[in-house]
């Protein structure tokens, strides 16, 4: 595993227009992403949790520059590539892929998959057009279906199966860093662990970097090495996998973590019920963005809000009392059978 | 691909209208071709020019030797046969101009969005505000006599209903994932529609643009009955409709004296109407999604 740092995002905005009225004038700004600032080191999986609406497959697709960045800087490989124009892009773009959440939206029903795998090596003149088809072959095989699938349309294959398109399609590339939007949301269960592992065995063979999107804690757990848990555009932790399972700081990551169901019917865990919704990130609360929900709120939160702070080696959070909050387990003297 | 296109032949053929519209576009299309053998031209000239066969200028009623009658000094089924290439021609070369020239505007408009799309689409509601006949009667006026000003005319206030539909296809299509994929490839703009959008939003376009053929012909009918158009003695339905005019009323106590005026080149046209529109429709439920087993 290399631990260069393969993407580093600055202080990322993304804000989208409302616009209203006939001569179309903007009237708010949806913060989806509002200063977002961290790291990927080359080899490692990192997984943005969150819950639905908290701007993380924004924060993804930005990232890839599908959607323009309002303000901030990212860098690939130590080169910035926030302001590059999109012709200097494309090179670039072949080492930065992307998963797709839905499988039935993200291939083109008109193209067979063999054209949809081939594309991306076509745009960037990798291997001749001869080689390119026994290539498809070859990475077909890789993710599990057969070679002669190459000719077949996606309407002929079930999620799971698609999904599998999707992952070839973008490793075809050879990229370096994926990023998987919720790559495994809309799976049934069997299908989303053979997916995962698939995804795990490819990041060994190819030595790739995985920025995992999920909203799903049991899944970032199973495949993630550090874990970046967002709350309404803003990053509130960054934690270790280990630490932030067993030890969550923040009070939202505590109430997060706090919902996983635990496989041990000895064990029983204190679940933190939030209480309302997600704000609107339109006009996002003042001071400290989770404070109408947190159960351990004090003054200052309301007005101050609380910068990302390096509290250990490798551990950031977003609150002024980390840790007041802890996670509960308490393990049961159980009835035995 | 094969398997799912004979799908759609199959459907297409077990839906009787469609089969109607189908054998008729082809009954028009072997009139069309087979002229010069089913109502072959006296003399050298241009063949499309109708020959006058007659010096009264009284209709004849048909006879074995004008077997569809004889309208201003000119036999009826000599200009209902060659006025069918006539048809054709007007309406394929404005449907496919048209319609080209609507899948650049839309998709250009569709894609790129913002700025963009909003002046294309302001330049189209301009042409769209204009009533359709009356702009091409003024423009083909201007333009002057002949058939190919017609066809500018129409071509100019037709290409918006495509344009239009094109650009709220493509609306769709662009947030689909597979675009975004796209992108995140590397794919240029250009392909992206060419590949990914235009595909998947043109069905509707081209069923469309079969609709619209034989509504066209029948634009460009009534702008040769106006006279403006095909110039005087040219083989267009429209045309022979023109000779009509004065002889429509019948004569005293006898008001389908002239019928055959009328009836011959009034049939051809609807017939070519309702073929275009048969088809069209049986395309539309062939390519309906939710019709899809």
């Amino acid at each position: 595993m290399s631990s260069a740092v393969i993407l580093k995002v600055e202080n990322l905005k993304k804000y989208f227009p409302i616009r209203a009225g006939v001569f179309r004038k903007v009237i708010a700004w949806v913060k989806a992403v509002d200063g977002v600032s961290f790291e990927v080191l080359g080899g490692e999986s990192l997984g943005i949790v969150g819950e639905s609406g908290c701007g993380k497959s924004t924060l993804g697709m930005t990232i890839l520059r599908l959607y323009e960045p309002t303000e901030g800087k990212i860098f690939f490989n130590g080169q910035e590539i926030s302001g590059l124009p999109f012709a200097r892009l494309r090179p670039i773009r072949k080492d930065m892929q992307m998963i797709f959440q839905d499988p039935f939206s993200s291939l083109n029903p008109r193209m067979s998959i063999g054209a949809i795998i081939e594309e991306g090596m076509a745009v960037h003149g990798m291997y001749s057009p001869r080689e390119r088809s026994s290539k498809v072959q070859e990475i077909l095989e890789r993710v599990g279906l057969s070679g002669n699938y190459a000719r077949r349309y996606p309407h002929e294959f079930s999620g799971g199966q698609r999904q599998r398109i999707g992952i070839a399609r973008a490793i075809a590339l050879c990229p370096r860093l994926i990023i998987a939007d919720e790559a495994v949301s809309s799976l049934d269960v069997s299908i989303r662990s053979q997916i995962l592992n698939l995804m795990s065995e490819l990041k060994e063979e190819y030595n790739l970097t995985y920025l995992f999107i999920s909203h799903d804690l049991a899944v970032v757990k199973q495949i993630c090495d550090r874990v970046l848990v967002m709350y309404l555009g803003k990053i509130v932790e960054i934690a270790g996998k280990k630490d932030l399972f067993s030890r969550p700081l923040h009070p939202y990551t505590v109430a997060l973590v706090s919902a996983v169901p635990v496989p041990d019917p000895d064990y029983k865990v204190d679940r933190i019920i939030l209480k309302g919704d997600v704000p609107s990130p339109i006009n996002p609360p003042s001071g400290c963005r989770f404070h109408p929900r947190c159960p351990v709120v004090q003054d200052i939160c309301r007005e101050v809000e609380p910068s990302l702070r390096e509290i250990q080696e490798g551990r950031w959070v977003a609150c002024h009392f980390p840790g007041s909050l802890g996670l509960k387990r308490t393990k049961e003297v159980g009835v035995e059978c | 691909m094969k398997r799912e296109t004979r799908r759609l032949l199959k459907k297409f053929f077990s839906n009787f209208s469609a089969c109607l519209g189908f054998v008729l576009l082809v009954f028009f299309f072997i009139v069309a071709v087979g002229a010069p053998y089913i109502a072959p031209p006296k003399s050298a000239r241009d063949p499309y020019m109708m020959p006058i066969v007659t010096w009264s200028s009284n209709p004849l009623p048909p006879s074995p030797e004008h077997p569809f009658g004889v309208a201003g000094k000119r036999d009826i089924f000599y200009g209902v046969v060659w006025g069918t290439r006539t048809a054709f021609r007007i309406g394929i070369i404005v449907t496919v101009v048209s319609t080209l020239i609507g899948l650049a505007v839309g998709s250009i408009a569709g894609y790129f969005g913002k700025l963009v799309d909003e002046i294309l689409m302001r330049i189209t509601d301009i042409f769209m505000a204009i009533p359709f006949l009356v702009a091409a009667i003024v423009l083909a006026t201007i333009l002057g006599a002949g058939l190919d000003k017609v066809i500018i005319a129409l071509i100019v206030f037709s290409w918006m209903y495509s344009a239009r539909l094109v650009r709220g296809n493509i609306l769709q299509v662009k947030e689909e994932q597979f675009v975004m994929a796209a992108r995140a490839l590397g794919v240029s703009d250009f392909m992206i529609i060419l590949r990914h959008v235009l595909p998947n939003s043109i069905f509707p376009v081209l069923i469309q643009a079969s609709m619209r053929m034989g509504s066209l012909v029948i634009t460009a009918a009534a702008l040769s009955f106006l006279g403006i158009g095909a110039p005087q003695g040219y083989a267009d339905w429209g045309a022979l409709l023109n000779y009509a005019r004065n002889w429509m009323m019948g004569s005293q106590g006898e008001a389908l004296r002239y019928w055959y005026m009328t009836v011959f080149p009034g049939v051809a046209m609807v017939l070519f109407v309702l073929a275009w529109n048969l088809v069209g429709d049986a395309l539309r439920d062939v390519f309906d999604p939710r019709l899809r087993m």
